[in-house]
C-alpha cells in the first residue's frame, strides 16, 4: 500500500487541478453540465455494477487483457534492455481509444443522454466513438477538421458505415483543435440531450481524470502481467503522447514506483526550431485552451498555433494537464521524436517483429530504439503499442514513394 | 467600488427611459485603421457601451460571423498591444463611453493577469467579459480586475439556475450579461417571452442592470428585448455588416464604416422606442 501523503497518484484536487494545471475553463452555459457530469462520474466510479459492466465489455467486446509481448528479435538487434510491448493495438477498433469510449458511453447511458458528439483528428477516436454508439444504439455526430476528412478517408468511411454523421469543420486550419472548438459549440447549443465524448485525457475537469481512469486498465494489466512474466516491475516505460491518453493510462499505475523510469514521446515533426512540430511540453508554454490549463503551442500573444506531425493522431497543440504537471515535478521525462525517425521505426518494427504499428506508437518506438541500447541486458523496458498501422499504410506508402 | 463609467452610463440610459445599446466589434477587423474609425464612430451612431473583442485563434463560443471577424483581425496582424492602443486612441476623443474588453482568457493569461489589469485600466478600459473563466476561477482575473478598479461582467445563461446564480453574481459588477440562448453568438432567439422571464428572474437576485445578448439582430428585436432588459447587446449583425462591405479580396471599402454605423443607428432607434408602446 502506498503512503497516500507521498503519493502523486491522488490528483486532481476538487477543482480539477494537477498543480497549477487542469481546472474548468468553460463558458458558463457548460458549467452546470460539467458539474453534473462530475457528480455522475463520482457515483459511477464507486458503483460495482458500473465497474462490472466495463469489465465485461473489456473482456468480451474489446478483447482485454491485451497481451504483453516480449519482442525477442528487436531486443537482440538493439542489444540492451529486454523490450516488451503492451499490445493495445490488438483491441477491437485497433487502438487504445475503445477503452475510454466504452467507459464514457456507459456513463452517458447512465445520465440518460440520448445523443453523442465527439471530435476526432486521425479518426481513431471517431471510429471508436461511432463503434460504441452503434453497439448501444445512440446517434453519433463526429466533428472532424476538413483537412483531416480529406487525408483520413478510410476512417471517414468506417465511421459512416457505423452510422455516424461526420461534420467537416472548415474553421481555422480544419484540424483537430478546430474540430474540438466545433464540438464545444454543439454541446453548448444542445445542452439537454447531448453527451460530449472527449477522446483524450484533456478538456475541462472531470474529463482528464475520467479518461485517465478508463485508460488505466492498460497500466493495471501490465503490472500483473509483468509480475507473472518477470516477477518484478519494469525499469522503464515508454509511450507516445498527443493529447496523452494512452500514455497516462500506462503511466498512472506506476507513478509512485520511483524506480520505474517513465518517458513520454512527443511529435517533433520536422524539428523543434520552427513551428512544424507538436511538442507542446518540450517547446510550448502554459496556457488555457479547451477547458484546461496546460502546455500549449502558442505565440507570444497567446494565439494557439497549428501543430504539425506525420501522425495525425499526435497533431494537437495541447496536452493533457496531468502530463504538464508530471513534467513540472520531473516524474516523467518528455522527449521529442522527429517525423523521419518515426517513419524509420515504423518500417523497422514491421520487418523485425512482423507488426505494423500506427505512426503514433512508431514515435514511442523510435525512442525505445535510442533508449534500449543504453540499458543493461537484465533491465526491462515496456512500450505501449497503442495502435495498429492499417490506417497509416496509405500515407506511409505515399511518403516512401509507393503508388497504392 | 465608486461609480464606474459603466455604472454611470446604465444609470443615464435608465433615466432616459430606454435600454442601453451595447455594441460589439472585433478589434482590428478588417484592419487596424478601419477598425479604429469604426470604434470611434460608434458613440455618435448610437452606441451606449462598447464591447471590443480581443481576437483569438480559437473562439469556441462564437458563431460563424464572429469567428470570421476574429480570423480577419488576426490575418491583418492584430495583437493585444494594438487593441490596447485602439482604446487609448478612442479615449482621446471620448471620456464617457465605457469600453469593455471581451474575449478569451489565454491572450490575457500569457501576459500575467495581475499585471494586465493595470495596463488595461491605464489604457482606458472599463471592464472585462471573458467567456471561458467561470465564477469558480474568480481568483485568477476577476478579483485582480476588481481590485484595479475595473468591472468584471459575468455571463448568466439559461442553464444558470437559481441555485447557481448567487455564485455567478457574487463578484459581478457593472452589469450582468444574460445569454438569451443555449448556444453560440449569432444564434436565433426563439422565444422572447422566455428571455423576459429570465431577465426578471435575474433581477430578483441583483441590483445590477441586466443586458441581453446572443441573437439580437433587428431594431424590432432590440425594442422587444429592451422592454425588460436594461441593455441590449449586438455583435454578429455588426461584424456581418463589416464582412458584407469588403471587396473581393477581403479589404475594407469606402462603405465599411458606414455599413456598421447605419446598423447601429437602426438598432439605437429600436432601443429608443422599446418602452414607448
Amino acid at each position: 500500500m502506498n503512503d497516500m501523503a507521498n503519493s502523486i497518484r491522488t490528483g486532481p484536487d476538487e477543482r480539477g487541478h494537477f498543480g497549477i494545471f487542469g481546472g474548468r475553463y468553460v463558458a458558463e452555459t457548460l458549467m452546470p453540465l460539467i458539474l453534473d457530469l462530475e457528480q455522475h462520474y463520482k457515483d459511477a466510479k464507486n458503483d460495482p455494477a458500473f465497474q462490472g459492466e466495463i469489465e465485461a465489455l473489456n473482456t468480451h467486446y474489446t478483447g482485454r487483457p491485451s497481451p504483453l509481448y516480449f519482442a525477442e528479435r528487436l531486443t537482440e538487434e538493439l542489444g540492451g534492455a529486454k523490450i516488451y510491448f503492451k499490445r493495445d493495438e490488438l483491441n477491437h477498433t485497433g487502438s487504445h481509444k475503445i477503452n475510454n469510449c466504452l467507459g464514457q458511453i456507459l456513463l452517458a447511458k447512465r445520465m440518460g443522454k440520448t445523443r453523442i458528439i465527439a471530435e476526432t483528428g486521425a479518426g481513431q477516436h471517431g471510429v471508436a466513438t461511432a463503434t460504441v454508439c452503434a453497439r448501444f444504439g445512440l446517434p453519433c455526430v463526429v466533428y472532424m477538421g476538413a483537412t483531416d476528412v480529406e487525408r483520413q478517408k478510410p476512417n471517414v468511411f468506417r465511421m459512416k458505415l457505423l452510422g455516424a454523421e461526420i461534420v467537416p469543420v472548415t474553421a481555422g486550419a480544419g484540424t483537430l483543435k478546430d474540430a474540438m472548438n466545433e464540438a464545444l459549440r454543439d454541446w453548448v447549443t444542445n445542452v439537454e440531450d447531448t453527451y460530449y465524448l472527449i477522446g483524450t485525457a484533456a478538456g475541462p475537469h472531470p474529463y482528464p481524470e475520467m479518461v485517465r481512469d478508463f485508460q488505466s486498465v492498460i497500466g493495471k494489466e501490465l503490472r500483473e502481467q509483468m509480475m507473472e512474466a518477470e516477477g518484478r516491475l519494469p525499469d522503464a516505460l515508454v509511450a507516445a503522447v498527443g493529447g496523452g491518453s494512452n500514455a497516462i493510462g500506462l503511466f498512472h499505475p506506476f507513478l509512485d514506483d520511483k524506480d520505474v523510469k517513465i518517458y513520454g514521446v512527443e511529435a517533433g515533426g520536422r524539428g523543434l526550431t520552427g513551428e512544424e512540430h507538436c511538442a507542446s511540453l518540450t517547446a510550448g508554454k502554459p496556457g488555457v485552451l479547451h477547458g484546461n490549463r496546460t502546455y500549449l503551442l502558442q505565440d507570444d500573444d497567446g494565439q494557439i498555433l497549428e501543430g504539425h506531425s506525420i501522425s495525425a493522431g499526435l497533431d494537437y497543440p495541447g496536452i493533457g494537464p496531468e502530463h504538464s504537471w508530471l513534467k513540472e515535478i520531473g516524474r516523467v521525462q518528455y522527449v521529442p521524436v522527429m517525423d523521419d525517425e518515426a517513419l524509420e521505426a515504423f518500417q523497422r518494427l514491421t520487418r523485425v517483429e512482423g507488426i505494423i504499428p500506427a505512426l503514433e506508437p512508431a514515435h514511442a518506438l523510435a525512442h525505445v530504439i535510442k533508449l534500449a541500447p543504453q540499458m543493461d541486458k537484465d533491465q526491462i523496458l515496456v512500450m505501449n503499442l497503442c495502435g495498429r498501422g492499417d490506417k497509416d499504410v496509405f500515407a506511409v506508402g505515399q511518403m516512401l514513394g509507393f503508388d497504392i | 467600488m465608486s461609480q464606474t463609467r459603466i455604472d454611470r452610463r446604465f444609470k443615464a440610459c435608465a433615466e432616459a427611459g430606454r435600454p442601453a445599446l451595447v455594441t460589439f466589434i472585433t478589434a482590428g477587423d478588417p484592419d487596424l485603421e478601419t477598425s479604429q474609425v469604426v470604434l470611434n464612430s460608434l458613440p455618435a451612431a448610437g452606441a451606449d457601451v462598447i464591447e471590443l473583442g480581443m481576437p483569438f485563434s480559437d473562439p469556441m463560443a462564437e458563431g460563424i460571423p464572429i469567428q470570421l471577424a476574429n480570423q480577419r483581425a488576426l490575418a491583418a496582424g492584430q495583437t493585444m498591444d494594438k487593441t490596447l492602443d485602439m482604446v487609448r486612441a478612442f479615449r482621446e476623443q471620448d471620456q464617457d463611453t465605457p469600453v469593455i474588453l471581451m474575449g478569451y482568457y489565454n491572450p490575457i493569461y500569457v501576459r500575467d493577469p495581475k499585471k494586465f489589469v493595470h495596463v488595461a485600466k491605464e489604457a482606458g478600459v472599463d471592464g472585462f467579459i471573458i467567456v471561458d473563466i467561470p465564477a469558480e476561477a474568480d481568483d485568477e482575473l476577476c478579483i485582480p480586475a476588481l481590485e484595479a478598479g475595473l468591472n468584471f461582467i459575468r455571463l448568466a445563461t439559461p442553464t444558470t439556475d437559481d441555485k447557481r446564480l448567487p455564485a455567478v453574481l457574487a463578484n459581478t459588477s457593472g452589469f450582468v450579461y444574460y445569454v438569451s440562448v443555449t448556444g453560440i453568438t449569432g444564434a436565433d432567439i426563439k422565444d422572447t417571452g422566455r428571455v423576459a422571464t429570465a431577465v426578471n428572474r435575474i433581477k430578483g437576485h441583483t441590483e445590477l442592470p441586466v443586458a441581453v445578448g446572443f441573437g439580437v439582430k433587428t431594431a424590432d428585436q432590440a425594442a422587444n428585448i429592451g422592454k425588460d432588459a436594461d441593455g441590449v447587446v449586438v455583435g454578429s449583425v455588426l461584424v456581418n455588416a463589416i464582412r458584407e462591405s469588403l471587396d473581393g479580396e477581403g479589404k475594407a471599402t469606402a462603405t465599411t464604416v458606414r455599413a456598421v454605423t447605419d446598423v447601429v443607428s437602426d438598432l439605437a432607434s429600436g432601443c429608443a422606442r422599446a418602452r414607448s408602446a
